[in-house]
């Protein structure tokens, strides 16, 4: 019992320092931050509130904050839709089923900046494939990435079209619980298809669609890459992210107090939006 | 009826897989084509020439970022693998003092948006001295907690007779994890090497913070140093510097599928 007890302490010992190190203090030192002025350079000063004032009046971030909203306005609808329906197709007897799952999982495990950069091409004016696409259609090109009204949409289709294969397995995994008398008992009732999905299909999947809102929510505050890569945050800050901010902030002024300042002000954002989404499609489903 | 039905999914199906994989040919063909035909549409280049190749791998050091890669991506996967199952046997497997608050701390740490610690991180490393080591890429990553987790809830349903045998021939806590634990953990081990090491090699916001000097950089990093600052120059070699962070992905993508979809999809980690 006692060699169990030592075991066990020794064991998990080297975790629990990991945990102490670069879990808890962070956490701490995070808050603290927010009080501070800091440079890297000269000893941190206590600045009680100033970056909390600064930061309730600073616009940038407020744009930023307001960007991500518009991101999030066309992403979160684009995601469900197209993760539903590709996961609709594919939940039926095909011919080469795991080929067509791979094909919309391959853009889950490319890299980001790989994504950013490829699609920076793709959108170009004038050389990219989507405005060759369009000009042979007989439609006139768009200037995607230069726009100030089409830059963070295209930048949201980009990330739906990233991640859509990620929800589609979610989904995917929701469909199959679906019980077969369920479907069966519907059609006995004379459901037309429309009705099917309606009534059964999307209330029963109701968990996976709140778990696609959840991450994808997360992950759309946690942009960072696609902006930095693609446009700078531009044009005329349109497309300026959160964590491009920070980033901004920590690396470029050296301004730790401030930054970490964003990356508390971000998680309580992140909580909060999460929360409310989580009680809205709650009372959605009650009615 | 049925059969246009059919014919109409197929399509469907086969239209949205192509704008899943077009893009990726385009940047394949792309690489290959001299700057004068970058503008069209065509997947076959009429000159294909090596040039963004050679011009990419004499410009920056991309060689070095793929070997700073994988040392990185896969001593963090190894670490992951060796230390975390060794706490993962203990929280699972073992009654010692302390254990409940470990497993609640790590649930607490999965819900704290990584940039909440980012920048205090970012200042620990500074003040260590570890700025442009591998030591700044790779410590804060030598354990994690969803591995831990998925790894201890794997441990509890192995059976506890097996420790008792083995107990009773006299073997230690280490050698029950490493040679009866381990063999029959094998599902979830590829998991956690997989979205673990793919993590890993796909991050980019670590490295821009604590990495400056193009030696230490890995891939992503020096991928969007090197296509942002210019250096690339043009649009064939930045494409094929991309390509060296693709190509070994796609490999083991197309062998490890099924795994891959998995790992990624499970561990909710995306790249």
């Amino acid at each position: 019992m006692r060699a169990e007890q030592r075991s066990g302490s020794l064991m998990a010992a080297p975790y629990t320092a990991f945990l102490l190190i670069f879990a808890a203090y962070p956490i701490l030192f995070a808050l603290a931050l927010v009080f501070m002025q800091w440079d890297l350079v000269t000893t941190p000063a206590f600045s009680g509130f100033d970056n909390v004032r600064l930061l309730a009046n600073d616009g940038r971030f407020w744009r930023a904050v307001a960007n991500t909203f518009v991101f999030l306005s066309i992403h979160l609808p684009l995601q469900i839709a197209s993760a539903l329906a590709l996961a609709l197709a594919l939940n039926r007897p095909l011919a080469f089923r795991s080929f067509w799952r791979a094909a919309f999982f391959l853009p889950v495990v490319i890299s980001g900046a790989v994504v950013a950069i490829l699609w920076s091409n793709l959108y170009a004016t004038d050389v990219g494939l989507i405005n060759g696409v369009l000009v042979r259609l007989g439609l006139s090109p768009v200037s995607w990435l230069t726009n100030p009204s089409t830059a963070m949409p295209a930048i949201a289709a980009m990330v739906t079209w990233k991640n859509v294969g990620f929800y589609v397995i979610i989904y995917l995994a929701g469909l199959q619980y679906i019980p077969r008398s369920c479907k069966e008992a519907i059609e006995m009732e004379g459901a037309t298809t429309w009705q099917r999905f309606r009534y059964l299909t999307l209330p029963l999947l109701l968990p996976q669609t709140i778990l696609v809102v959840t991450l994808s929510t997360i992950n759309g505050f946690q942009l960072f890459i696609e902006p930095y890569v693609m446009t700078g945050g531009g044009p005329l800050r349109r497309t300026y992210s959160i964590v491009l901010y920070l980033y901004t902030n920590a690396f470029a002024y050296q301004k730790m107090g401030y930054a970490a300042t964003i990356g508390v002000a971000l998680a309580l954002i992140i909580g909060t939006v999460v929360f409310i989404q989580r009680r809205v499609i709650g009372k959605a489903e009650a009615i | 009826m049925k059969m246009l039905k059919r014919i109409a999914l197929y399509g469907v199906l086969a239209l949205s897989a192509l704008t899943f994989i077009y893009p990726f040919l385009w940047m394949a063909s792309a690489t290959l084509k001299p700057l004068t035909e970058i503008g069209t549409l065509s997947l076959f280049p009429d000159h294909a020439t090596l040039d963004n190749y050679r011009t990419m791998w004499a410009r920056a050091p991309f060689g070095r970022a793929l070997i700073n890669s994988m040392l990185v991506a896969g001593t963090i996967t190894a670490s992951v693998l060796v230390f975390g199952s060794i706490s993962a046997y203990a929280m699972a497997r073992l009654r010692f003092r302390g254990s409940s608050v470990l497993n609640a701390a790590t649930m607490a740490v999965l819900l704290i948006p990584g940039q909440l610690t980012l920048i205090p991180l970012y200042t620990l490393i500074v003040q260590l001295g570890l700025i442009d080591t591998y030591a700044a890429l790779i410590l804060p990553y030598v354990f994690n907690a969803t591995a831990i987790l998925m790894m201890r809830q794997f441990f509890l349903q192995i059976p506890q007779s097996l420790i008792d045998s083995a107990r009773m021939d006299g073997m230690g806590e280490m050698r029950i994890l490493f040679t009866i634990f381990w063999p029959l953990s094998k599902p979830v081990l590829s998991i956690v090497a997989i979205f673990i090491f793919m993590g890993s090699w796909n991050e980019v916001l670590w490295p821009l913070l604590v990495v400056r000097e193009q030696h230490i950089m890995t891939l992503p990093q020096l991928l969007t140093v090197f296509s942002l600052g210019g250096g690339a120059g043009s649009v064939g070699v930045s494409l094929a510097s991309a390509m060296v962070l693709v190509i070994p992905v796609v490999i083991a993508y197309a062998i490890l599928q099924r795994n891959f979809i998995e790992s990624m999809a499970g561990s909710g980690v995306k790249g």
